[in-house]
């Protein structure tokens, strides 16, 4: 298989507009071309386009209005991982030589069909993601004694890093007071505790080794990817106190970049809500089972940005079809030294976690400089 | 509508079996996602115990598993004592452009 880099990266500021999906996601790729030395639409072989609008033909329509002929072009959509399941397809492409330079866009509108996965029957009338991310809550609290109180700091932590991002959806500083007493959704999830859908986009341009150079002189290197569906349903989820997909797909990047936690500088984890954050810092081993409340009140108090240093979902917003890709830019920008005030001192190996439908699916991805 | 959601607004929750493994294939299914054998639909116990739950507004919602397999969404109503664990019986099924379940402790 071919080494793949990321060479440059396009975003656009996260909030809510009366933009089209097509307009906004076409303002991400202009950023990119603007930000990148040498690059020409005639070298961009596979468009790949990351969303859940029910948008017949996307990835030819953006291609037309940016220019590019590509050999290849679709959609991908994996409701909330679909970032990150685009860009795995574009590495497969870029590694297997069927492609030389693939340009990978993601795009939501804040009213995204995606939010809500109607198929699933065994949610009942409990369709929306508040009613899973409870049922995580209940058992974790159970299980390790997490209290709302612990809840609190995730949000109040991504929400303060998400001051430090110029793209970010929320611009304002919470308290613990004000996530604790902001509207309680159910008896352990409070309206603070969730992540923001919104418009956005994000995209990323990858290439082969041979062809990286001529758009950057410090290409991320893309060494692990881990992959795992467990189903659709979100009651197939056995332990309500760990995400089995992201368990997998965790070890089988860890596995391919021949990293372990401990290499990890700098992390972007999907806090949909905020109890998702510790448990993907337990499942992923940035500490042990039932640490990880802990551990985000140790990153809170020592102003640590290590975990999710944009804002997170939370405190950046969540366009669920960009979210994936978003995450890929800021490891990019971290590895790269770019993150200005959100910078993590001598980042040199990023993780990017990104999931669906209540951990149903999870994408892993390792990046390095 | 299909002959889920046609049993289910009769208040029988029903589920689709493998008549080939005995799998009982949730959510029902045209075939066995173990095997790919033909499925036949039979009633589920209206049996179940409580996997997790938690509240909005006061009002208890639930995870009640049949069976050791089929596990569902449903509001929750009786004892408010609750554990995990515990017995829990289907009081009543529905279905208006979603599934509808509501058990009741034992």
């Amino acid at each position: 298989m071919k080494k793949v880099a990321i060479v440059a990266t396009g975003l656009t500021k996260f909030n809510k507009t009366e933009k089209s999906l097509d307009s906004i996601m076409l303002s991400s790729i202009k950023s990119l071309f603007e930000n990148t030395r040498n690059l020409d639409q005639k070298d961009i072989d596979v468009v790949l386009t990351s969303t859940n609008a029910n948008k017949n033909y996307l990835a030819n329509i953006i291609s037309e209005l940016s220019g590019i002929k590509p050999k290849i072009s679709h959609s991908v959509e994996s409701l909330c991982n679909s970032g990150t399941n685009s860009l795995v397809s574009a590495c497969a492409y870029v590694s297997s030589g069927l492609s030389e330079t693939a340009l990978v866009v993601g795009g939501e509108k804040t009213d995204s069909p995606g939010l809500v996965l109607n198929w699933d029957m065994s949610r009942g009338e409990f369709k929306h993601p508040i009613f899973w991310a409870s049922m995580f809550t209940s058992a974790h609290m159970r299980k390790y004694n997490t209290s709302l109180e612990d809840l609190a700091y995730v949000s109040i932590k991504n929400h303060n890093n998400a001051l430090d991002n110029p793209y970010a959806y929320f611009e304002k500083l919470f308290s613990l007071d004000d996530v604790m007493h902001s509207k309680n959704l159910t008896e352990n999830i409070r309206q603070l505790d969730c992540s923001m859908p919104c418009d956005g986009s994000a995209a990323v341009l990858i290439c082969s080794e041979e062809k990286a150079m001529k758009y950057t002189d410090a290409p991320i290197w893309i060494t692990g990817i881990g992959q795992k569906t467990i189903s659709a349903s979100f009651t197939k989820n056995n332990d309500l106190t760990s995400m089995e997909s992201t368990k997998t797909a965790v070890a089988d990047a860890y596995k391919m970049s021949h990293k372990t936690s401990k290499d990890v500088d700098v992390a972007e984890l999907h806090d949909a809500f905020s109890v998702c954050e510790i448990i993907e810092l337990e499942d992923m081993e940035f500490c042990q089972k039932g640490h990880g409340a802990k551990f985000v009140r140790e990153l809170y108090d020592t102003g640590n940005k290590k975990i999710n240093p944009r804002g997170g979902l939370i405190g950046a917003g969540h366009p669920l079809g960009a979210t994936g890709i978003a995450q890929v830019v800021e490891i990019y920008q971290q590895l790269s030294g770019k993150a200005q005030k959100r910078q993590v001192s001598s980042a040199k190996t990023g993780l990017v976690h990104n999931m669906s439908a209540g951990s149903t699916s999870s994408t892993v991805l390792v990046l390095e400089s | 509508m299909t002959r889920f959601e046609d049993e289910l607004k009769n208040n029988n929750f029903v589920c689709s079996e493998c008549v080939k493994c005995k799998h009982l294939v949730w959510p029902p299914s045209d075939y066995c996602n173990k095997c790919f054998g033909d499925v036949i639909w039979r009633p589920v116990s209206k049996k179940a115990t409580l996997v997790e739950f938690s509240s909005k507004d006061g009002k208890l919602f639930c995870i009640g598993e049949f069976e050791n397999n089929i596990r569902v969404f449903g509001t929750l109503e009786g004892n408010s004592n609750l554990i995990r664990g515990q017995n829990l019986t289907l009081k009543y099924c529905n279905y208006d452009e979603m599934p509808k379940f509501v058990f009741q402790t034992d």
